[in-house]
């Protein structure tokens, strides 16, 4: 149901800081709209952590409410040092986990 | 001004006749369904800092002067830091005055981060101020804000 899609430069130079994109698409559900049949509140269910990891190391993370939009776009940065794996995860409340993963080469 | 008052005071006893709910969630010191109010936000300020008074400078955040969408708000937060292991910025916050819940996100950075830096797409209920509060290593606390006009409200409210 949630696909999240990356963007990591493939290459770069030891001490380069490069600019990372990600996309999940999930609706955000924030809990404050209402179904316009019954006029009951729509329950909250939203992504509220994201977190990056560089070669097994937790280096980037974030704390979403429902006041982050639907399909989250967060982009952020990282000082890489030697060629290895990205890992991306977004947690739900309902404790379901999506994950996308990048290599990178670093001459 | 008395206007937008009244509606404000006919959802929160909306919100109480409903059920004990609103009265609960209240209870717990969480913003009550209705939109909250700058000086909850000041209040979330507060408990994020342990009291202390963030200092202006240090803290950037960029948002559009007018936000056709309210849906989606392009936001762009950074602060002024070395990110070395002795000195960097450990977290931005990003917070309403006007949306339903003052906390919308917060950022979490390591010297590996290299920037502090990062960016995002919020809602906004409608135009509102909207503060930027960053804590370095070191402890110290930042402040700054920044004020969107919003034509189309995002909060679905």
């Amino acid at each position: 149901m949630a696909k999240a899609r990356v963007k990591v430069p493939k290459t770069a130079k030891a001490g380069d800081v490069i600019t990372i994109k990600t996309l999940i698409k999930h609706k955000m559900e924030s809990g404050n709209r209402k179904d316009k049949k019954t006029g009951k509140k729509i329950p909250r269910h939203i992504i509220d952590k994201f977190t990056a990891k560089y070669n097994g190391e937790v280096f980037f993370s974030s704390d979403w409410e429902g006041g982050v939009s639907a399909n989250p776009y967060c982009a952020f940065t990282c000082k890489v040092d030697k060629s290895g794996d990205f890992e991306f995860v977004w947690h739900d409340e309902k404790g379901e986990e999506y994950k996308a993963t990048a290599k990178i080469t670093v001459g | 001004m008395s206007k937008m008052r009244i509606e404000v005071i006919d959802r929160r006893t909306f919100m109480i006749g409903a059920g004990t709910a609103a009265a609960a969630l209240a209870g717990l010191g969480l913003p009550s369904l209705a939109n909250a109010t700058p000086e909850q936000a000041m209040d979330f300020i507060e408990k994020l800092t342990g009291g202390a008074k963030p200092a202006e400078g240090k803290v950037k955040i960029e948002m559009p002067e007018i936000a056709e969408n309210g849906a989606t708000v392009p936001t762009k937060v950074s602060a002024d830091s070395p990110m070395t292991d002795q000195d960097y910025c450990k977290s931005i916050s990003v917070i309403s005055t006007k949306n339903p819940y003052p906390h919308i996100c917060t950022f979490h950075f390591t010297p590996r981060s290299g920037k502090a830096w990062a960016s995002i797409r919020v809602r906004m209920a409608t135009t509102q101020d909207v503060y930027a509060v960053a804590q370095m290593s070191d402890g110290k606390w930042y402040i700054t804000k920044t004020t969107v006009k919003v034509t189309i409200g995002g909060c679905g409210g």
